[in-house]
């Protein structure tokens, strides 16, 4: 009923001792996230919200058996908390932090290639599996279980999508926030390969916006390799060339990347495309009839 | 951020790029004193944040010290429009006075990341001096690339490549293998996102120098690099723009009369979209962050009501871990604070949205609720043709 993380996905919060860390955390927790560890440097050996802290990642991982993370640590030092994370052995690392240098991402990227783990963002809400676990910053109570999986690049725009598919009467199975950034971890083609096994995802919404070819990408994989219903919205098409909204990643560049573009490519790949953000709920019934 | 092209010439020197002789100047006397120190004949740029600057009169040879102070005159406290300005214009307030070259011919050297592929890539091309976009559509054998390996950064072979396949020979070459090593150092050091020389000019002496540079750098670097932050002009800013990121609002001037206040860029997006579906067009992109503190809802707030362009706004926010109630108190302080100047329609989801719709009615402002997107646009956009009219 889910992709990447589940009822036994047992989490180390990298950087829990900070503000943001410790509210987080704690909505988790409420959640029912088994929150299994924190690491904040320097404050190994201590309980924070009834969670023992280490110093490392590698040690969350030996004495709790942590297997995915969520990274609340400032920009300059996420990147360092992400290949940290990685290289002991964590599984899913889900880095909430916004504002990370490019530059440091390419290394990022760099270091995790041919490494056995999945990212997801930076700049993410987060990633949830509705009644099960949930890693990041989305409010959980929103969500309900059941068959739609959702790959976004925003965060409140998804929350908007997931209160349509509600009011349809739909559940989602897995909602995931790629992250607003020019480089991120997963993107849309690595996430329909999960949704594609999952049995249980019936169809999937995926929520794009203006700048780079992540969507692109995906109608091409939708139209060769995927047969489950896809329902779409591209944000941004009312945006000027050349202008970053607000995401680092939402630029029209040298005229490529507009919503016009990936809007025909996601059509011509057989994809449901709401024009409208208020028809996202309503294509999803379509397309499931 | 962006730069001016003097300054982005006085980065690149540093890494060993050549540029030009030449400095700035803010008064016609000093570009006069320029010209004379320069001793031959001189180039006057003006140094505005667009392209195009030649066609629109921004670029001109001036042959002595004497009709360099005239041009300068002339130039500085001009309106220079271009394609790239828009009708309104840029006023000039400094110009590079910089030696006319012998110029044998023009290439072109850029840097950007790419993102498909993640990394950096060096293109270089003999076809330089017109819009790179242009003979990437047209003409995109005549682009050569490599790609940089962050680990590794540029290595001499990959600048080698690139030289020999402008064609170069003897010293022009080696001097060009120098300059796009240069310049590459300059935008990995620099987190630069964009390093352009357009074009990059070829003596008559087989020199190599960078006849025109424009640099763009990666805003969420600039913190590491207080140098070239001090280097932004707010004048080439929209002022509501500059305001807004006092306050570190994500906020964007558009042409349209519907003031937008949304949370998260991605729904900010998708609200303007909605407007433009339903008939109007939107004045602003304007995120006030996922959090939504009354500081930034009173902020935002000021910016959208001192645009003389609004006519009408919508606030539209999805309160998930911020509550509803708490959003609306915040905005109905604003109101109450700054004074409710246009009709404004609020949408409100998410937790304790009936708390906060409550609030709104309460307060005896005239908001205009609205629970869902669809609603909110039907109603700002009719408040907006109003707002116009009268």
């Amino acid at each position: 009923m889910s992709i990447l993380i589940d009822e036994n996905t047992r989490v180390v919060v990298q950087g829990i001792t900070g503000g943001e860390g410790t509210f987080h955390t704690q909505r988790m927790q409420e959640y029912g996230t088994k929150v299994v560890a924190g690491v904040t440097p320097g404050k190994g050996g201590q309980t924070h919200l009834d969670v023992p802290v280490y110093n490392t990642v590698a040690e969350a991982v030996e004495k709790e058996g942590a297997n995915a993370s969520a990274i609340f640590v400032p920009a300059f030092f996420a990147g360092d908390a992400i290949m940290e994370a990685a290289d002991a052995g964590i599984k899913v690392i889900v880095c909430i932090t916004e504002g990370i240098p490019t530059f440091d991402m390419i290394k990022v990227k760099q270091f995790l290639n041919g490494k056995d783990c999945n990212l997801i963002g930076p700049n993410t809400p987060g990633i949830i599996s509705p009644g099960k676990c949930k890693i990041g910053i989305m409010p959980g109570h929103i969500h309900t279980p059941g068959s739609i999986g959702i790959i976004s690049r925003s965060g409140t725009l998804t929350y908007e999508a997931v209160d349509q598919v509600s009011q349809q009467g739909y559940g989602q199975s897995t909602a995931i926030g790629i992250g607003g950034d020019p480089i991120v971890g997963l993107n849309f083609v690595d996430l329909l390969q999960y949704f594609k096994e999952d049995k249980d995802t019936e169809a999937v919404i995926l929520i794009g916006e203006i700048g780079g070819t992540a969507e692109e990408d995906a109608a091409e994989y939708v139209k060769n390799e995927f047969s489950k219903p896809v329902v779409s919205f591209i944000a941004g098409q009312t945006a000027p060339p050349g202008r970053r909204m607000g995401h680092a990643g939402a630029i029209i560049a040298g005229g490529k990347g507009t919503a016009k573009e990936k809007m025909k490519a996601l059509e011509e790949a057989g994809v449901y495309v709401a024009k409208s953000p208020a028809e996202i709920g309503q294509k999803v019934k379509e397309a499931l009839e | 951020m962006k730069i001016h092209e003097y300054q982005a010439k006085q980065i690149l020197s540093r890494y060993g790029v050549q540029i030009p002789q030449g400095e700035v100047a803010d008064k016609p006397s000093k570009a006069r004193e320029i010209a004379e120190k320069i001793g031959s004949k001189v180039v006057l740029k003006a140094q505005v944040h667009a392209g195009g600057r030649g066609k629109g009169g921004g670029i001109k040879l001036a042959n002595s010290p004497p009709e360099a102070e005239k041009i300068a005159q002339e130039m500085i406290g001009m309106t220079l429009v271009t394609h790239q300005t828009g009708p309104e214009g840029k006023l000039v307030k400094r110009i590079l006075v910089e030696e006319a070259l012998d110029i044998a011919q023009e290439l072109y050297v850029g840097i950007v990341i790419d993102r498909a592929k993640e990394a950096p890539v060096v293109m270089a091309s003999s076809e330089g001096g017109v819009e790179i976009e242009k003979v990437a559509a047209e003409t995109p054998e005549l682009i050569f690339k490599e790609y940089i390996e962050p680990s590794t950064g540029f290595l001499s072979f990959q600048a080698r490549k690139l030289a020999f396949k402008l064609g170069l020979e003897g010293e022009t070459l080696k001097q060009a293998i120098k300059f796009i090593l240069g310049l590459y150092k300059a935008f990995e050091t620099t987190d630069a996102s964009l390093a352009e020389i357009n074009p990059l000019l070829i003596t008559k002496q087989g020199n190599v120098l960078a006849l025109d540079a424009k640099m763009n750098f990666d805003d969420n670097a600039l913190r590491r690099h207080p140098d070239i932050m001090e280097m932004r002009d707010l004048d080439e800013e929209e002022p509501l723009e500059v305001e807004a990121s006092k306050y570190d609002l994500n906020y964007i001037k558009l042409d349209g009369n519907v003031g937008c206040m949304v949370n998260g860029a991605g729904l900010a997006m998708a609200t303007m979209d909605i407007i433009m579906h339903t008939g109007g067009m939107p004045a602003n992109f304007l995120d006030v962050g996922g959090g939504v503190s009354e500081e930034a809802v009173k902020n935002a707030f000021k910016i959208l009501v001192s645009d003389k362009d609004v006519k009408a706004a919508l606030i539209n926010i999805f309160g998930g871990i911020v509550r509803c109630d708490l959003v609306a108190s915040g905005i109905v302080k604003a109101a109450k604070e700054i004074g409710l100047k246009i009709p404004m329609v609020v949408r409100l989801e998410g937790t304790n949205v009936e708390q906060g719709k409550k609030i709104l009615e309460e307060s005896g402002l005239a908001f205009y609720p609205a629970s869902s997107m669809k609603e909110a646009a039907e109603k700002v956009v009719p408040l907006s043709k109003q707002g116009e009219r009268e």
